[in-house]
Formats: structure tokens, C-alpha cells, sequence
């Protein structure tokens, strides 16, 4: 049999300490992490779209996307947003705290498929943090990807973070930023409306283009309905999940949506996968 | 050595002392609280003689007579579940600055006596879900040597036949026994069963009690009125996400998660942290948890499952339906358990049968 040691990254956390803490709004940080075992370090690695248990001494454990690139072997960013027990403690640790880390967990974003192909990121609220690294891991390896379009949709226009990092994104040779605000106001250069406002700007080719998106799930079923509506084939649409999380491998149930447990199977899903039950309201 | 074999009621003694001398803690049936539960037990005289379980929905009593027989019910609200998948055990413990310990492995060898074969069905089910994810499941598992009893007295609430994973055990047992009158019919069904039964030095068993096993697991099949209306209704079950009679049930449906605790096969378990009080040190535990509770489906802020209805929905699509994707077959193995242990007296087959009806 070949059940996991009790002692492997998927059981045990290994302690990781805080490098650097970046305040992104009032309700959102940045975690800056390195395991304190060099060997752990050294070891760990994983594919954008994946994520990680941190664990608050005391207190418990919480799912998180980790949004640096793969490659970087300096450190693990994971941006949080404080809402819950778990996220308004870690929000309250500084620079040198240590906290657990394990994992890494899941299937990340389909990164090989894509190659080749338009890469187009559509994301709402925080659900940006899941395809940062993505955008990051394409933006390396920039010859192997088509074009770029980073697409975001927000409730207020004070919920947008990160607007240096959109427009640092915008700049690069095909790369398409477009950003817009249900609720737009003063000082607000975007668009407003729903995200879908932004799909005729982007330019789509149904058949070159591989979707990407994450946020609400109304949002990104607004995505998707508009998506196929343009043609693009329902295995080019991409979406990462979310559920309740405590084992992160396929065990403690929570996570089960319909036959799949997002934890294991995703957290990022080929819409066919996902379609039967998405929008099912209690599944 | 002949395949069956016969063990006298008065030496059933002499199978405990041979597991206890080969090194296994031995788990057997008996009657605590007014019901059978399984623990640690090395005389076969407290086995559950003469006792007789009555069953219907919402309702479970032991009845005693005379009869010799210890095997002479159908279950209790333990199966195998509490030995393998603990219902509360550690997995690390956390000193502050975040120094990580994992918890001990379980490994002490352990023989089950008067296994059901809807119990063995279970935990092959639990098996692809554990074995080869967990090391605490795996630890104990491995260590687990099992004594099936086929079973002769199928209750009310019993549906194994037409889930096809009883009355009589097919896999998974070290030994199996067929209770007679006056004895045991005993096969090995695994090269250590077999050595632990060769050292009983038995005679071969009849061909009359062989007849007679056969009459009697013939007559436990013809004794079940309960169905399911099918092995797979995956597809039929998300068809009717819809269906009226899911408010029907959920009006009757307390969300205690009864049903949860008694499945042999749900295996939700929440995993959770309790500081020490001087707050230096935390262990991260887990415990079964139910899909019918209000924390099961939280995520930040929101509660995905906060009606009744759509909790047993959840259960039952998961149970019956989408099972089958993630197992190859359904995650009821009609043991009847969730019927009897309802204090709403829901009944699944006739759940099953009002939302798959036409």
C-alpha cells in the first residue's frame, strides 16, 4: 500500500516564516514566505493554480492560492483576504512570525494546453490572486503563449488592488489590461458594468483563445454563458473553484462538488467537468 | 485440510485464545445500552446470546429468548467504521514557533469477530477512499484481521441483497462462519485465515450443516422486503435536483446527522485545533463530521448547504449517485442502519423510490 508517511508536505505542515508583509487594501495582504528547513525549501515546489493549507498556530487552518511563479525560488506569495477566524489572525502577524505551511495541493492551471494559444484572464473580485501566477508564469516564457488579455471585474471601484501591477501588465508588447467596476465614481478610468462589458475590447478568437477565469461563480458563469455565445469551445473555458477545504487531498469530504472533490480533482476545472451542477444553488 | 470445516458452540472459546495467542486484540459483539456494539472482548460467553434485534424505521430493540445462538441479529449502529477511521483522533501537534510533530501510527494488531457482510462491503468502499491516502486509515487496516458471520437474521430495515453486498460475506474476510444450532461451519478466506483455522484442528463440517447454511442464507435473502429501485441512479438522481419531493423529505428531516454517524460508509471528517491552555502548544485533530451540519459547506461568509433540503439532497446525490463517479458503484451497502437510527423514521429506499418513481 502506498498511503503517505505521516511526516509528508500533504500530512504535516513544515513552519515557514514571514519575509515581508504587503498591505494590498485594508482588507487584503500579501504574505511573503520561506520555509525555515532549507531542505524543505529547496524541495517544495508546484504549478500555478495550486495552493496551500496555512496554518495559524492555535487557531486552524485555511486555504490559499499561492500567486508567485513557480520558478522563483526565493519565497511564496500568498494574498489573503481577512474575513474569517483563520485570515484576521494571520492578518495580524508581522514580519519574522512563523506560521505551517502544507501542501502543495491540486491541479493548477492547464499551462501546457495553453501553449501556443491566446492566454485570456477573466476575474472577479480577489479572484484575481489564483491566475497571478499564471499571468506571471506566461510573461516568463513570453514566446510560448499568443496574445495576453488580463481582464478584471470589480463590485466598487475602491475594490480594485494592485492597479500599478495592471498597468505595468498593459505596457508589455501584447498584453491587453481591461479593467471595469459594476459601480464606477469619481476618478474611475475604466469601464463600467459587469465584466463581459470589457469581451467586444479583447478581440477574442474563439478558436486560438484558452479562457481562464476565477471569482464568484455567477461571474464567471456570466463569463462563460458570453464566452460560448462567441464560440469558443467549451473545453478552451477554464475556471478555478472554490469550496470548503480542510484536508486538501480528497479525504474530509467538505470540498465534494457533485463526484469531484475540488480540493484533489481541481481547485482549476475544464468547464465540462464543472457544468452539470455549476449554478446548482446548494451544490 | 477440507475447505469447510466444523467449530462445536462450546469451542468457539478455543478461536478466541488462538487469535489472542497469534497476538491480535480481539473486538467482538455484545449488548451495552439496549443495542450490539463492538469492543474489546475475549470470552465467548458475554457474546450476545439469545439476543434478537427488532427493526423499523426510527426504532431499534433487543429482544432476548432462549436460543443458543450469538449471532442471531442483524446489527447494531457500529460497523467496522470506528476501527479504521477513528471518530476522533490527533494528527499533529504544533509548539509555538511552529515546530510540527505528526501523531503516532494505531498499529496494534486486532481481530474483529461477527463482521457483516454489508460491513466487509463498506470497508472496501472506505479502502478506495483511505488505503492509499492516509496513513492512520492504512495503519490500522492493515492490522485488522477479520472474522465474518454470514447473516442469518437479516431486520426489517436490512436492503443488502438488493444493493448485492449480502446477507452472505463474498470478500474480504480472514475466516467466515455460518452460525448453526449447535456450531460453526468455518472457512479461511486468506492465507493467515487459514493458519489460525488449521491450528483448531477441526473436523470437516457435514454435508447436512453445509446444506443447512445454504437453506439459511437462502431463507436470510427471502426474508428482505426493502429495495433500492436500482444499483446506479446517478443519472436519475441529477435529473431530478428538482423534484418536489426533496422539500417533502426536508420537511420531515431534522438535520441531526444520525444517518452520517451510523453509515458505514460516509466518511466526512472535519480536522480542527485545540490550543493548550497555556497556549504554547496546539493539537490539530480531526472528527467525523456530517454533511447535514451548517459548517459543513461554509466558505468565507457563506453557508452553500443552509437549508435542510438541500443537505439531504447533498447526501443522497452523494450517496447514491455521484458515488458512483468517484467509487465505480453506490455508497450504500443496504445495511439499513440510517433507517433504523433516524429519529424521523426516513426511510432511504422509500426516499429513493418517491424521487425515482415516475
Amino acid at each position: 500500500m502506498n498511503a503517505p508517511q505521516t511526516t509528508s508536505p500533504a500530512m504535516l505542515p513544515h513552519a515557514a516564516e514571514i519575509v515581508e508583509r504587503i498591505e494590498e487594501s485594508p482588507t487584503i495582504f500579501t504574505l511573503r514566505l520561506r520555509f525555515t528547513d532549507p531542505a524543505v525549501h529547496q524541495a517544495y515546489g508546484f504549478v500555478p493554480g495550486q495552493f496551500n493549507m496555512l496554518y495559524l498556530h492555535g487557531v486552524g487552518e485555511v486555504p490559499i492560492s499561492i500567486v508567485s511563479d513557480p520558478e522563483d525560488e526565493h519565497m511564496y506569495d500568498h494574498t489573503i483576504r481577512s474575513v474569517g477566524r483563520v485570515t484576521r489572525g494571520l492578518a495580524a502577524l508581522k514580519v519574522g512570525d512563523r506560521i505551517g505551511v502544507r501542501g502543495p495541493f491540486g491541479r493548477g492551471w492547464p499551462v501546457k494546453e495553453a501553449e501556443g494559444r491566446d492566454v485570456i484572464i477573466a476575474t472577479g473580485g480577489l479572484g484575481c490572486a489564483p491566475v497571478v501566477s499564471v499571468i506571471n508564469y506566461v510573461l516568463r516564457r513570453r514566446e510560448r503563449y499568443g496574445r495576453l488579455v488580463i481582464m478584471q471585474g470589480v463590485k466598487h471601484a475602491a475594490d480594485l488592488i494592485w492597479r500599478k501591477r495592471y498597468e505595468e501588465w498593459a505596457a508589455l508588447p501584447d498584453t491587453q489590461v481591461l479593467l471595469t467596476a459594476d459601480q464606477g465614481g469619481h476618478g474611475w478610468p475604466f469601464r463600467v458594468g459587469h465584466i463581459p462589458v470589457l469581451f467586444d475590447e479583447a478581440h477574442i478568437d474563439p478558436q486560438k483563445s484558452i479562457v481562464m477565469m476565477c471569482g464568484p461563480e455567477g461571474m464567471m458563469r456570466a463569463v462563460i454563458a458570453d464566452m460560448v455565445k462567441r464560440k469558443v469551445p467549451e473545453e478552451s473555458l477554464w475556471l478555478s473553484m472554490e469550496r470548503n477545504m480542510q484536508c486538501g487531498a480528497g479525504r474530509c469530504g467538505h470540498c465534494q462538488h457533485g463526484g469531484n472533490f475540488v480540493c484533489q480533482d481541481g481547485p482549476v476545472f475544464c468547464y465540462p467537468e464543472v457544468k452539470e451542477l455549476l449554478g446548482v444553488k446548494g451544490f | 485440510m477440507a475447505e469447510y470445516q466444523f467449530l462445536p458452540r462450546q469451542e468457539l472459546q478455543r478461536l478466541f485464545d488462538r487469535l489472542r495467542t497469534a497476538g491480535f486484540h480481539c473486538i467482538a459483539p455484545q449488548v451495552r445500552d439496549g443495542a450490539i456494539v463492538y469492543d474489546t472482548l475475549a470470552d465467548a460467553a458475554a457474546l450476545p446470546q439469545g439476543q434478537h434485534d427488532r427493526q423499523a424505521a426510527g426504532s431499534y430493540r433487543l429482544e432476548r429468548d432462549d436460543s443458543a445462538r450469538c449471532f442471531a441479529w442483524a446489527n447494531g449502529p457500529q460497523a467496522l467504521k470506528p476501527l479504521t477511521f477513528a471518530p476522533r483522533e490527533s494528527l499533529w501537534r504544533a509548539e509555538q514557533g511552529a515546530d510540527f510533530t505528526p501523531a503516532a501510527l494505531h498499529d496494534l494488531p486486532t481481530a474483529v469477530l461477527g463482521v457483516r457482510a454489508c460491513d466487509l462491503a463498506a470497508l472496501q468502499i472506505h479502502d478506495l477512499h483511505f488505503r492509499n491516502n492516509d496513513p492512520y486509515y492504512a495503519a490500522r487496516r492493515e492490522r485488522l484481521f477479520l472474522v465474518a458471520v454470514n447473516c442469518s437474521h437479516p431486520a426489517e430495515t436490512c436492503f443488502c441483497v438488493s444493493t448485492g453486498d449480502g446477507p452472505e460475506a463474498q470478500s474480504g474476510f480472514d475466516l467466515v462462519l455460518d452460525e448453526l444450532d449447535d456450531g460453526y461451519i468455518v472457512r479461511s478466506g486468506t492465507p493467515v485465515g487459514g493458519a489460525i483455522l488449521r491450528d483448531l484442528y477441526l473436523e470437516p463440517a457435514g454435508a447436512a450443516q453445509r446444506e443447512a447454511a445454504q437453506q439459511q442464507n437462502a431463507a436470510a435473502v427471502a426474508h428482505q422486503t426493502r429495495t433500492l429501485p436500482g444499483r446506479n441512479l446517478r443519472d436519475t438522481l441529477f435529473a431530478r435536483l428538482e423534484h418536489a419531493h426533496w422539500d417533502d423529505v426536508a420537511a420531515r428531516c431534522l438535520s441531526c446527522g444520525n444517518c452520517t454517524a451510523v453509515c458505514p460508509t460516509c466518511f466526512c471528517h472535519s480536522e480542527r485545533d485545540e490550543p493548550a491552555l497555556d497556549g504554547r502548544s496546539s493539537v490539530h485533530y480531526r472528527q467525523w463530521d456530517s454533511c447535514f451540519t451548517e459548517g459543513h459547506s461554509y466558505i468565507h461568509g457563506i453557508v452553500i448547504r443552509a437549508e435542510t433540503k438541500f443537505r439531504y439532497r447533498q447526501w443522497l446525490t452523494h450517496k447514491l449517485g455521484s458515488w458512483h463517479d468517484q467509487y465505480g458503484r453506490s455508497g450504500c451497502v443496504g445495511c439499513g442502519r440510517c433507517i433504523s437510527w433516524c429519529p424521523a423514521a426516513i426511510d432511504i429506499t422509500a426516499e429513493a423510490a418517491a424521487l425515482c418513481g415516475s
